[in-house]
C-alpha cells in the first residue's frame, strides 16, 4: 500500500532524514520507533506532504506521492494526525470534523446550502466512533487533552481515509486516555480495515499493539520487521533498546 | 428526548430571531415617516458602512485574512457607477450592476496576488496593492476626475431624493447582508472558518485552501462594491477618499468594535463609530483622535468587541468563550 524507498530530507546542513525504507501493507498497524531527533515526524511530514523529499519515492497505491501538496495526498486516501493537537479552536466539536467531512464530500464550494443540513450523519457516526458525541456542541480549544487527541483522530477519520498516519497518538495522555485510544485504533483496524501506520515512545504499547515496527536511527532506517525480530536484534539493542532486554 | 429538546429549542429562538429581525427591518422603514431628513440619510450612512464592515469581516473575521485595505473594494464600486453613469448612455441598471461586478473583479486580481502569502505579508501586500490602486485614481485626472474627484452624478431620480436613496440602501443592505449570512452558513462558509482556525490543518484534510481564500476575496470585494455603489446613490458623488487607507483602518474598527467573531458585530460597530464621528465632529475637527481612544479603549477592555461580550452572556452555550475557563 505504502512504499518508501531511499527517502532523503536535509533543512541547511541538517540532515534529518538521511535514508528512509519503509514498507506498509493493507490491514496492517505498523510503528515507527527511535530516539528523539531520529526523523520521524518529518517522514511523517514527508509522507503526508508537508514536506517535500530532495531525494526517493513515496509511493502510495501505486502512484508516486512525493512533493505533492497536502490536500491532493489526502484525497488519495490517506489521513493524517499530528504529534501536536491541531484542531480547529474555535469551531465546536461537530464542526471540526463536519468540516472534514466535508471537504471530503466535495462539498468545499457549496455557498447556499445551509452547514447544519449536510454530512451530519456521518459526522455523527465518527464522533460516536471515538466518545466524542456527547460533547459535540463544546468548543474545541475548551476540551482536555486526551479529548482533544481522540478529536484530532476523528478529524483525520473524517476524510475517510484508507490509511491513517499518526504522530505520537498517546503523547501526553493519561494511563486511562492512552488505554481508550489504543482500544479505538485497534477497533479501526479490526471492524473497518484501516490501515495505521503511527510513530510512538512508549515501547510496550509499541511491542504490543504493532504488527511490525521499523526502527529510526539518525535518519536512518535501520531495520523493520515483526516485534520478536526487532526485540532479538542486535544493532537495535544496542542502538536503541539499551541493554534492557 | 434532549435531541428532541434542543431542536425545539433551537426553533423557538429562531422563530424568535426571526421575528426581533422583522421588527427591526419594519422600525427601520418607517423611519423616514417620522426622522428629521438628517438623521435618514445618517441612518443610510450607517446602513453602508455596515455593510462594506460586513463584508470586510467576511475576509477578516470567519477567514482570519488581515484585510487591511478593503476600502479600495468600496471606492472601486463607488468610481465604476458613478464613471459609467456620467460617461455613457448604458442603461442605469447595467452601471449598478456594474460597480461589484468589478470590484470582485479587483478583488480577484489582488486575491491572486495577495492569497500567496499570509497573515501580516499578506496585510502588507494588500495594503501596497491597493495603495497603488488609491495613486492611480488620485492622479487619473481625465477618467476618474483626480483629487476632485466626480461629483454631480446623475443618479436615477427615483432612488436620488433621501427617502429614496434610503430605501434603496435599506433593501440593497438587507439582501446582502442575508446573502451573505447564507454564504457565511453554508459548507463554503464553515471551511472557510476551519481555515481561519488553522490552515494548515485544513489542507490535510483536503481543502485547497489558497482557492479558497481567493473565492474569499472575490465574494467580500463583490459585497464591498455593493456598498459602494450604495454610498454614490446617497452622496451622488465618488472622491479618493474612499479608497484611502485611513478609512480602510476605520472599517477595520468597526468589526473589532462591533465583534469579529460574529456577524451583526460589524453592523453595529459600524453604527455606533458613524453615530460617534457624527456627534464628536459636531464639537471638534479632531476626529481621528476620539477614533484612537475608542480603539485603545477596545483593545483593553472589549477584546471580542460588543456583540462578542455580550454573547458571553448569551442563553446558548455553543460558541461562548466563557467556557474556556
Amino acid at each position: 500500500m505504502l512504499r518508501i524507498r531511499n527517502v532523503q530530507k536535509s533543512f541547511g546542513d541538517f540532515q534529518a532524514v538521511i535514508k528512509a525504507n519503509l514498507d506498509v501493507e493493507q490491514g496492517e498497524i505498523v510503528a515507527v520507533i527511535g530516539p528523539n531527533g531520529a526523523g520521524k515526524s518529518t517522514l511523517f511530514k514527508l509522507i503526508s506532504g508537508y514536506l517535500a523529499p530532495d531525494n526517493g519515492s513515496i509511493i502510495f497505491q501505486d502512484r508516486e506521492i512525493a512533493g505533492l501538496a497536502p490536500y491532493r495526498i489526502c484525497r488519495l486516501g490517506l489521513g493524517m494526525s499530528f504529534q501536536i493537537v491541531n484542531v480547529f479552536d474555535r469551531l465546536t466539536v461537530f464542526e471540526n470534523v463536519q468540516v472534514s467531512v466535508l471537504s471530503h464530500l466535495r462539498r468545499a464550494f457549496d455557498l447556499v446550502t445551509p452547514a447544519g443540513r449536510v454530512a451530519v450523519e456521518q459526522t455523527m457516526e465518527i464522533l460516536e466512533s471515538v466518545y466524542l458525541a456527547n460533547v459535540k456542541d463544546r468548543v474545541s480549544g475548551s476540551l482536555s487533552h486526551g479529548e482533544r487527541k481522540a478529536l484530532e483522530i476523528a478529524i483525520a477519520l473524517g476524510t475517510n481515509p484508507e490509511l491513517l498516519i499518526l504522530d505520537e497518538p498517546t503523547a501526553g495522555m493519561s494511563p486511562d486516555e492512552t488505554f481508550s485510544t489504543i482500544h479505538l485504533l485497534e477497533k479501526l483496524n479490526v471492524s473497518f480495515g484501516l490501515t495505521i501506520l503511527f510513530c510512538e515512545h512508549d515501547m510496550e504499547l509499541v511491542f504490543s499493539f504493532a504488527n511490525r515496527i521499523m526502527v529510526m536511527q539518525q535518519g536512518l532506517s535501520i531495520i523493520q520487521g515483526p516485534p520478536e525480530e526487532v526485540r532479538n536484534n542486535q544493532q537495535v539493542k544496542e542502538a536503541y533498546l539499551g541493554g534492557t532486554r | 428526548m434532549v435531541k428532541r429538546l434542543s431542536t425545539r429549542y433551537a426553533k423557538s429562538s429562531a422563530l424568535k430571531l426571526l421575528l426581533a429581525f422583522s421588527v427591526v427591518i419594519l422600525l427601520l422603514a418607517l423611519c423616514p415617516q417620522f426622522l428629521p431628513r438628517f438623521f435618514v440619510y445618517l441612518l443610510a450612512l450607517i446602513l453602508i458602512s455596515g455593510l462594506q464592515a460586513t463584508s470586510l469581516n467576511v475576509a477578516l473575521g470567519y477567514g482570519g485574512m488581515y484585510q487591511f485595505h478593503h476600502a479600495v473594494f468600496f471606492g472601486i464600486g463607488a468610481y465604476t457607477v458613478s464613471i459609467m453613469l456620467m460617461k455613457t448612455n448604458l442603461p442605469p441598471a447595467l452601471s449598478f450592476l456594474a460597480g461589484p461586478m468589478v470590484a470582485a473583479l479587483l478583488g480577484f486580481i489582488m486575491g491572486l496576488i495577495c492569497v500567496r502569502l499570509s497573515k501580516l505579508y499578506f496585510g502588507m501586500l494588500q495594503l501596497s496593492l491597493g495603495s497603488l490602486v488609491w495613486i492611480v485614481v488620485f492622479r487619473w485626472y481625465s477618467f476618474t476626475g483626480g483629487d476632485d474627484g466626480l461629483h454631480g452624478v446623475p443618479v436615477p431620480s427615483l432612488i436620488s431624493s433621501v427617502n429614496g436613496s434610503y430605501y434603496f440602501a435599506l433593501i440593497t443592505s438587507i439582501v446582502a447582508l442575508f446573502m451573505m449570512y447564507v454564504i457565511l452558513n453554508s459548507p463554503f462558509g464553515r471551511i472557510l472558518q476551519a481555515i481561519r482556525d488553522n490552515p494548515e490543518r485544513s489542507e490535510g484534510v483536503g481543502v485547497r485552501v489558497k482557492l479558497h481564500q481567493l473565492v474569499t476575496q472575490v465574494i467580500a470585494a463583490f459585497f464591498a462594491g455593493v456598498a459602494g455603489v450604495l454610498f454614490v446613490t446617497v452622496e451622488g458623488s465618488a472622491f479618493p477618499d474612499l479608497l484611502s487607507w485611513t478609512l480602510s483602518l476605520e472599517f477595520i474598527i468597526m468589526c473589532l468594535l462591533g465583534g469579529w467573531f460574529t456577524f451583526l458585530g460589524p453592523m453595529l460597530g459600524a453604527a455606533i463609530i458613524v453615530s460617534l464621528r457624527t456627534l464628536v465632529g459636531v464639537y471638534t475637527e479632531y476626529w481621528t483622535f476620539a477614533l484612537a481612544v475608542i480603539l485603545m479603549l477596545l483593545i483593553f477592555f472589549l477584546p471580542e468587541g460588543v456583540l462578542g461580550y455580550f454573547q458571553r452572556f448569551s442563553p446558548v452555550p455553543e460558541h461562548s468563550p466563557a467556557e474556556d475557563k
